[in-house]
């Protein structure tokens, strides 16, 4: 009651109590690094360096290579030993730079100064983002320049850092609210110092109480930013679902959250800003939770980027059962794994390893129409009657349907008590679509 | 690791909701009404519910074996359709004619349309309709106690005044199940408990029955409430009505559902030849079901304001 939040969305089992309660610990890579030129939404990176060419931490080795593109930084020192395609979470082979590390971890010069962001203009911030490669690092992977980037910069009233952590499982963005709460607003700050009129809040779960509890604290001083406190419910901490429950305006899917005067961020994201602008540190660690009942020592981590997915599991004690499946990010949205020969990328939040697939332990059985989908959709869609258009292939009844609407949260999947593959079939779709619209254009 | 990895598209978890455990649920919600039927009519009551059951699992399974296709007997859902039509017999009826019903209900009704999900009509409310054709005297010959009478309803037809709180609780005539409103509301409190129903169809109907009743009848408090004790009101809307395949999935529908159930019975009671008339009422507006989502679609989020 009185808690912001949205209408629709399911309540899965949360699992945070394997490891919320776990203090991050730093994990430094063994063996080689990987760093593959496309770790976000957009034009993959260009490499800068060749077999050969000894590298630094800190060192730019990808530039962006469009409007929407990000820089990737190396996180250690050593030598290139390929720059060849290698396979990623989502099981494509993608272009990457591979080191050698030599563990000095010897950085660039200047690295880790502290600098004070009063003494910067917007766009030395913009820039000083950009060149540190980040990416939201939530999960989607939207370069932050460019979203720090609007077209009307004083339309934006509202920053919104997304600490509501609504994925079962994952705890690292509450491990860092409750570690490192003075980088998340002093890099709220740093952004708030784009944005003349904007107001900052910050969105938390009422299932972290500690954390409300600390940042309130921190901030009760600061008269631009606010914590909100959000209902513990998935998806609370999807974009829409987020600006709605703070602010009550409504974004669809032709509109981007700055036209609805808001800029939303990750916890991790907002972090990664204040360790580039005031500690002159570009985007190298992430904090990755690693869990799942066949995880002997569920942990979070932090973590250089580029590291190998088998470092993490055997740190956190590796399988005390056999895993029949291995999720990068949560159970609800997080991309199922084809082994654990991948690297941590910068949207990596989580890795989670499951004894049973719950998926594959259920037949599909005819629908019976019950209407659940419907009420737990939070775009207000209904699935029902997409999936008749997903199976007969119509692109036009389900664009009819609004199901370009549809943002992939799972939620209708997840509650079926049929157990029809909603959420599977309605990506393939908005793919299709997508791709005839991008045929007409 | 030696196995392979399951790989798939997210979401990776599901609750715990089954097509099983739901209808599990419903069967629990009509055992309340089962029970009164069977304390107040005997024995043979009893045998009713069993026969009409075993008739429709049976021929379910039959069915879908000489079809050749998945048995689906373990979901339950036939055993759901044999309660409700049992639960709509008189209890002094032949065995017979309710094995009858069944077979009808799911070979013709449920499984020639394709089984679970596909019928247009309410499987038990189209075997009942379909017996109510065929042997009308059997099927409204309803006795109490050794005694046959006119049902309360029949008697407000008449003119002649009711006594409520034996509509309430059960003591009157009528079929097995629909007579004790209290154990009907009992299950239905369980259904809404256990979010198998929305109060959405039962309530827009009850009420939509009452405020036609109050106009078009008489502008009298028993008289209204009478309506909506008697003639299977309660049983029809909060276990037939809210039959999900053969109900609107819109929140909105599932309102006018309500209301045009409501405005039928009212028709069928008060204007028409009939004193009950939830049946038909139902398996009527069963039929305009995909009409009514086709207007009642709810706006998509960030869309309210424009035209999809």
């Amino acid at each position: 009651m009185g808690l912001a939040t949205f209408k629709g969305g399911v309540h899965p089992y949360e699992g945070k109590e394997l490891s919320e309660n776990k203090p991050t610990q730093i994990l430094m890579p063994k063996g080689e690094m990987v760093y593959p030129m496309s770790q976000h939404i957009g034009a993959p990176a260009a490499p800068l360096v060749k077999k050969g060419d000894r590298v630094l931490a800190g060192q730019k080795i990808g530039e962006a290579s469009g409007f929407i593109s990000a820089n990737v930084i190396c996180s250690v020192s050593g030598t290139v030993k390929a720059v060849e395609p290698r396979r990623v979470a989502n099981g494509a082979m993608v272009n990457a730079v591979v080191v050698e590390n030599d563990g000095e971890y010897q950085t660039v010069d200047g690295l880790g100064a502290d600098r004070d962001p009063s003494k910067l203009s917007k766009q030395e911030i913009r820039n000083i983002v950009k060149e540190a490669g980040i990416v939201g690092l939530g999960g989607a992977g939207f370069p932050t320049h460019v979203k720090l980037t609007p077209k009307d910069e004083g339309s934006i009233e509202y920053v919104l850092v997304n600490g509501a952590e609504c994925e079962p499982y994952l705890t690292s963005d509450y491990r860092l609210m409750m570690e490192e709460p003075e980088k998340l607003v002093g890099g709220l700050k740093v952004i708030l110092q784009l944005f003349d009129k904007a107001k900052g809040v910050i969105g938390i779960e009422n299932n972290k109480p500690e954390a409300i509890k600390k940042l309130k604290e921190l901030v009760k001083n600061e008269p631009r930013i606010e914590i909100c406190e959000l209902l513990t419910k998935y998806p609370q901490g999807g974009e829409r679902s987020l600006i709605y429950a703070i602010t009550g305006r409504k974004v669809n899917s032709s509109m981007l959250p700055a036209d609805a005067g808001c800029i939303v961020d990750n916890v991790d994201t907002v972090i990664s800003v204040y360790m580039a602008v005031c500690k002159t540190t570009p985007l190298m660690r992430r904090v990755v939770t690693v869990t799942g009942d066949a995880i002997a020592n569920p942990q979070n981590f932090q973590v250089r980027i580029g590291m190998n997915f088998r470092e993490l599991v055997e740190a956190a004690g590796g399988f005390k059962a056999e895993p029949e499946k291995l999720i990068a990010g949560g159970p609800m949205m997080g991309m199922a794994l084809f082994g654990l020969d991948i690297p941590v990328t910068k949207t990596n939040s989580a890795l989670l390893c499951m004894s049973k697939d719950q998926v594959a332990a259920y037949e599909p059985t005819p629908c019976i129409r019950c209407g659940k989908c419907i009420g737990v959709c939070p775009s207000h869609i209904v699935p029902v009657l997409m999936m008749k258009a997903a199976l007969k292939g119509d692109c036009a009844a389900f664009e009819k349907l609004n199901g370009m609407e549809c943002v992939e949260c799972g939620s209708c999947a997840f509650i079926c008590p049929a157990r029809r593959p909603l959420t599977q079939a309605f990506k393939e779709m908005r793919k299709t679509v997508a791709a005839n619209r991008r045929k007409k254009a | 690791m030696n196995k392979l990895l399951n790989v798939s598209a997210s979401p990776h978890v599901r609750s715990a909701e089954t097509t099983q455990r739901i209808m599990l649920d419903v069967c629990i919600a009509m055992l309340p009404a089962a029970a009164f039927g069977v304390f107040q009519f005997g024995l043979h009551a009893l045998l009713v519910l069993v026969f009409t059951v075993a008739a429709c699992v049976l021929s379910e399974y039959a069915y879908e074996t000489i079809a050749g296709r998945a048995i689906t007997v373990k979901d339950l859902s036939a055993v759901v359709t044999g309660l409700i039509l049992a639960l709509n017999m008189p209890a002094g009826i032949p065995l017979w004619i309710p094995v009858l019903g069944g077979i009808f209900a799911i070979v013709v009704v449920k499984q020639l349309y394709g089984g679970i999900g596909q019928n247009f009509m309410n499987p038990a409310l189209a075997g009942r309709c379909f017996l109510l054709i065929s042997f009308a005297g059997k099927m409204s010959n309803f006795a109490l106690d050794g005694w046959t009478g006119p049902t309360p309803l029949a008697q407000l037809k008449e003119g002649a005044s009711v006594d409520l709180a034996a509509m309430f609780l059960g003591k009157i005539p009528g079929t097995i199940g629909e007579v004790s409103v209290v154990a009907l509301l009992i299950g239905a409190a369980y259904m809404v408990y256990r979010k198998v129903i929305s109060l959405r169809i039962p309530v827009a109907y009850i009420l939509t029955v009452a405020v036609f009743a109050f106009l078009f009848g008489k502008q009298d408090m028993s008289y209204v409430l009478a309506h909506i004790c008697g003639g299977g009101l309660i049983f029809g809307a909060f276990f037939m009505a809210t039959d999900y395949v053969t109900s609107p999935i819109t929140p909105n529908g599932q309102i006018i559902f309500g209301i045009l159930l409501g405005v039928l019975t009212g028709l069928f009671r008060i204007f028409g030849g009939s004193a009950e008339g939830v049946s038909y009422a139902i398996i009527i507006s069963n039929m305009l079901v995909p009409l009514i989502e086709r207007f009642t679609l709810p706006k998509a989020f960030g869309k309210e304001g424009k035209q999809s």
